[in-house]
Formats: structure tokens, sequence, C-alpha cells
């Protein structure tokens, strides 16, 4: 599946998408963020406190607990500030 | 019983003219009683800001709008409905977002575009950062929990 990254997210991984292949035990967004988290001092950065993070799956808001399923595209960003 | 308006929404870089979008959604008809526009401007209170950076996520930001204007067209008996959000450098005292909306009644018209800027700003996948004069890279501008609280009062 793609990843994508935006506003500070992008900024501390370094990518603004990517495309990932997590194991068949990363069933929700909050396991997605654990592994993700895990794969280097930007994502840990990024992801370091969970709170403030914000997913979409195949754009569309999920929650921590939503399952990725068989998302071709997961998102993660801060708290929106448009408008 | 008229039918529901099919809502015009636009993410775009350019600006919008209002007196246009304006024209384009009374045009021809007579049965409109109200209209209400919206229009937030970039603003700067104390003249540091040279410019805000939207980045929005492209493609998510149309169908989450659009998904918004939907919920506004269901709760309210809208005639009308133009959503426009703009993405890019824009400097202070530029437009940023415009709603319009138009209902037989003014209540409807100014209670539905209330609710559209109030969850635009906590869904709309937009994010601004700060550009100020003379600094390096700038700041990313943080989410208000009163637009939080706007947005669950509609709930």
């Amino acid at each position: 599946m793609k990843a994508l990254y935006f506003a500070w997210v992008r900024e501390r991984i370094g990518l603004s998408e990517e495309e990932i292949a997590p194991p068949g035990e990363v069933v929700t967004v909050r396991q997605l963020i654990e592994w993700l988290s895990r794969r280097g001092d930007g994502y840990a950065a990024a992801f370091a406190n969970p709170a403030t993070i914000r997913a979409a799956v195949d754009k569309r808001h999920a929650a921590a607990d939503a399952p990725i399923g068989a998302a071709r595209e997961v998102a993660f960003f801060p708290p929106m500030t448009g408008g | 019983m008229t039918s529901q308006p099919a809502p015009s929404v636009r993410v775009q870089a350019d600006d919008f003219d209002v007196a246009h979008e304006q024209a384009l959604l009374t045009q021809d008809r007579k049965d409109i009683g109200a209209l209400v526009s919206f229009i937030g401007l970039c603003r700067d209170e104390d003249n540091t800001l040279e410019a805000l950076e939207l980045e929005h996520y492209p493609g998510m930001a149309e169908a989450e709008i659009s998904r918004v204007a939907g919920e506004a067209i269901e709760r309210w008996p809208l005639q009308g409905l133009t959503v426009i959000h703009r993405f890019g450098r824009i400097r202070p005292g530029e437009q940023i977002v415009f709603v319009l909306t138009a209902a037989r009644h003014r209540a409807d018209a100014f209670a539905a575009a209330e609710f559209l800027m109030d969850y635009l700003k906590t869904r709309a996948p937009f994010w601004k950062k700060e550009q100020r004069a003379g600094s390096a890279p700038g700041d990313w501008v943080s989410a208000k929990s009163e637009d939080d609280s706007a947005a669950e009062r509609w709930r």
C-alpha cells in the first residue's frame, strides 16, 4: 500500500509518500503507526505523540482502531488547520 | 418540494471572484430569497507575516469538502451551495476560503454557512505554515481546540 505524509509528519519523516508492505499482524491504524515508528529516527520523531496524529484510509478520516484492511492508500498528518 | 442542489466544490491555487461566484449561483433564478457568503482571509496581526503556505491532500480535500457539503444539503433546505478552498502560497489580505449558501430564508443560509466553516476547519485536510518576514523556515499553525468545540456543537 501507499503511505502518504503531510505537513510536519512529512518533514520529520523526510518523505511525502512511499510504498510500504506491513506484515499481516499489523491490522489497525494504531498498529501501523507503531510499525512505522520503528523504521527510523525520523519516523519515531513524527509519531512520538500519537495523540497529535490524524489518519486517513483511502482518503477518508480513520480512527486509531480502524482496520487498514485492503487499503490502497493510508495517510498520516497533524490536526488540520484549513479554513 | 424542490430537488436537492448539487454543490460546487473546488480546491485550487488560483484566487476566486466572489461576485462571479454569486452570479453563477443565482443566474436565471427567481426563487432564492437569501444568499450568505463567507470569505476567509489571510490575516497578519502584527505585521510580521510574509505569507501562508497552505499544504493540502489532493483528492481527499475535494472528497472531504464534498462530504461536508452533502451533509449541509441533507440538514438544511438549500437551493445552492459553493465552496472554494485555495492552497499554495497566500499573502496577508488575500482570500483563502469561500462558502456561499442559497436558501429561501436567511436562517437556513446562515446556519448552513456556519456549519460548513466549522466542519471545514476540523475535517478538510489543509495545513497552514507561517512564513515570517526575515526568519528561516517558519512554523506550522497549531489546530485550535475552539475549532473542535465549534464543530462539536452541530452534533
